[in-house]
């Protein structure tokens, strides 16, 4: 095949994956647009196999090794359990990250095979591309990789900071680029490879500052660095559907980093240098004189909910913990058995990435149509019976709108004070994320209701 | 003057970012997960690199160093294609309607 044949096939390519985004604009078109990835990405390796044109043994492994690859990631694909899918998208994050190092490597060994001239005599272009797609590869794929342990638990969410770490980072970042400017003087692998462990070091530091409940902005960054990574590697290899992919994967990514950072009122380099919960956990500890709340059982919940006319569930990052979304979907049948109207209101960062609780939900069966973002449903809190809030905190504080002192003053929070009464699910008085006291548990509209989210979601099931 | 071919790629790259701007704007904020899942999927597109990786050379002489470190990565990036569309089509599959 020639040159100029499969780079028009691998613009088709690029085109089928701007539509598989495109389809996401709304759930009926979103499984065609999966469908359109599929095939754009089917176009992009066959044309790389018709266009390399060596049939040779070599073919033979790399078909096995496709198969092996994609038999761990469909075994995996239909195992996880949905709470899981935070985690397993930072691991898959990081293995575009490794494969994008892996790529650049190999092109900096055998140039030849790219066309990008020959060992010691690498064109400039290249070098540069290719080192960048190395660096920011490494850095994505060992910062997914304490993602991921972060989000499965195997490390604690805690921040870990330590002193002068930013200048440590800064200083590692300008040694990358200096190092980048060497290489492409040299041409020297040893300075290859240095670039190469020092950004897998940089991933390593750039992710551990940052705190568990931070993760969907981490998560959206790591998807827009891997992004970044492939256009990298799309430049030295010269071919249209990385270049197209990497584009809309690394803006993909941003936007979505914007949108959670948005969501909690802080700005991205806030984020990036460090949690709250490392700064703020000293306020909770200094008032803890008790004030007067109320809290009820089971039966007291149920009796509530049952004589509403509206109640607006809204669920945060302990349903998830508690896998109560379906223990949930049974009590809102319930619930609309007694001609209970139920909507679900959803925070942009509830949860531990953009979308969290929407799958979570749609996982149990609950319709997409119930279910509303903050500013759909905001408004209808003031009408509300009924608030149920099962496993969420910080994002239902109403200090974020009274108290300019709060760390978490200015971020866009649910009215749930608004509605006639607030059920609180919750295991303990204990402060949220932030570090910071719910007012929401000392009002005379709330009932807390003391217990394990899906433990507590059943027993009123029964008592309905 | 001619242009380089360099320019052109940047310029595909740059369209491509304002593509991306505005198509991942109007993506539905219930999607998000799945769309962090398909842009996973797709960014594995870096298993074009892969295979010429791992196809490169003489035909006789196949566990070349370059060639091994293409057969690492067209693993990794199959785990990531099939396993990034399939989880997004079973999350996609889970989007239901109100039963009417």
């Amino acid at each position: 095949m020639t040159a100029n044949l499969s780079a028009l096939f691998y613009l088709i390519s690029g085109i089928l994956f701007i539509l598989a985004l495109r389809g996401l604009s709304s759930p009926e078109t979103s499984r065609q647009g999966n469908y359109f990835g599929i095939a754009g990405m089917s176009i992009a390796i066959i044309v790389t196999f018709l266009s390399v044109g060596n049939f040779g043994s070599g073919l033979v492994y790399v078909l096995i090794f496709l198969v092996i690859g994609g038999s761990i990631g469909a075994f995996i694909a239909f195992r996880i359990p949905m709470t899981a899918m935070p985690e397993l998208v930072a691991g898959f994050h990081s293995l575009v990250g490794l494969a994008a190092v892996f790529v650049a490597i190999s092109a900096f060994l055998k140039p030849e095979a790219f066309n990008l001239g020959t060992i010691g005599n690498i064109k400039l272009a290249s070098l540069i591309e290719m080192s960048l797609g190395a660096a920011i590869g490494a850095i994505t794929f060992s910062g997914s990789i304490i993602a991921f342990l972060k989000l499965r638990g195997i490390m604690s969410g805690s921040p870990i900071t330590f002193k002068g770490q930013h200048l440590i980072n800064l200083m590692l970042g300008l040694a990358i680029i200096t190092l980048i400017y060497y290489l492409c003087i040299s041409q020297s692998s040893n300075i290859f490879w240095s670039i190469v462990l020092i950004s897998f070091l940089v991933g390593v530091l750039l992710i551990i500052p940052i705190g568990g409940a931070d993760m969907p902005v981490v998560i959206s960054m790591l998807n827009s660095y891997s992004g970044w990574a492939a256009a990298g590697i799309g430049f030295t290899l010269e071919n249209t559907a990385l270049i197209i992919t990497g584009a809309l994967v690394g803006s993909s990514g941003a936007i979505l980093s914007y949108i959670m950072c948005k969501g909690m009122n802080r700005s991205f380099f806030n984020v990036i240098l460090g949690g709250w919960g490392a700064t703020d956990q000293s306020v909770s500890s200094e008032s803890k004189e008790q004030k007067p709340f109320k809290s009820g059982n089971a039966d007291d919940a149920a009796f509530l909910m049952k004589n509403a006319s509206s109640v607006i569930i809204v669920p945060g990052y302990g349903m998830a913990v508690a896998q109560a979304q379906h223990a949930l979907r049974e009590m809102v049948d319930a619930l609309k058995k007694n001609g209970v109207k139920v909507s679900y209101a959803i925070h942009p960062v509830a949860g531990r990435m953009p979308g969290h609780m929407n799958v979570l939900l749609a996982e149990a069966n609950v319709p997409y149509d119930e279910v509303f973002e903050l500013e759909e449903i905001n408004n209808d809190f003031a009408n509300c019976d009924v608030a149920y809030v099962i496993g969420a905190n910080d994002v239902t504080n109403p200090v974020a709108k009274t108290d300019p002192q709060s760390p978490i003053y200015g971020m866009p929070v649910l009215d749930v004070e608004k509605s006639k009464s607030v059920l609180f699910v919750k295991r303990s008085l204990s402060a949220g994320y932030a570090g910071i006291d719910n007012d929401l548990f000392y009002r005379d509209n709330t009932l807390m209701l003391f217990a394990d989210a899906k433990k507590m979601t059943e027993e009123i099931v029964k008592s309905l | 003057m001619e242009i380089d071919p360099f320019i052109f790629r940047l310029s595909i790259f740059i369209l491509s970012i304002f593509v991306g701007y505005y198509v991942v704007w109007s993506v539905t904020p219930s999607l998000h997960t799945p769309l962090m899942s398909v842009t996973n999927a797709i960014s594995s597109v870096i298993i074009v690199g892969a295979i010429i990786a791992s196809l490169a050379g003489s035909s006789d002489k196949v566990f070349e160093i370059s060639n091994i470190f293409g057969f690492l990565a067209i693993i990794l990036a199959a785990v990531n294609i099939f396993g990034g569309f399939l989880v997004t089509q079973r999350m996609l599959q889970m989007y239901k309607k109100k039963k009417k």
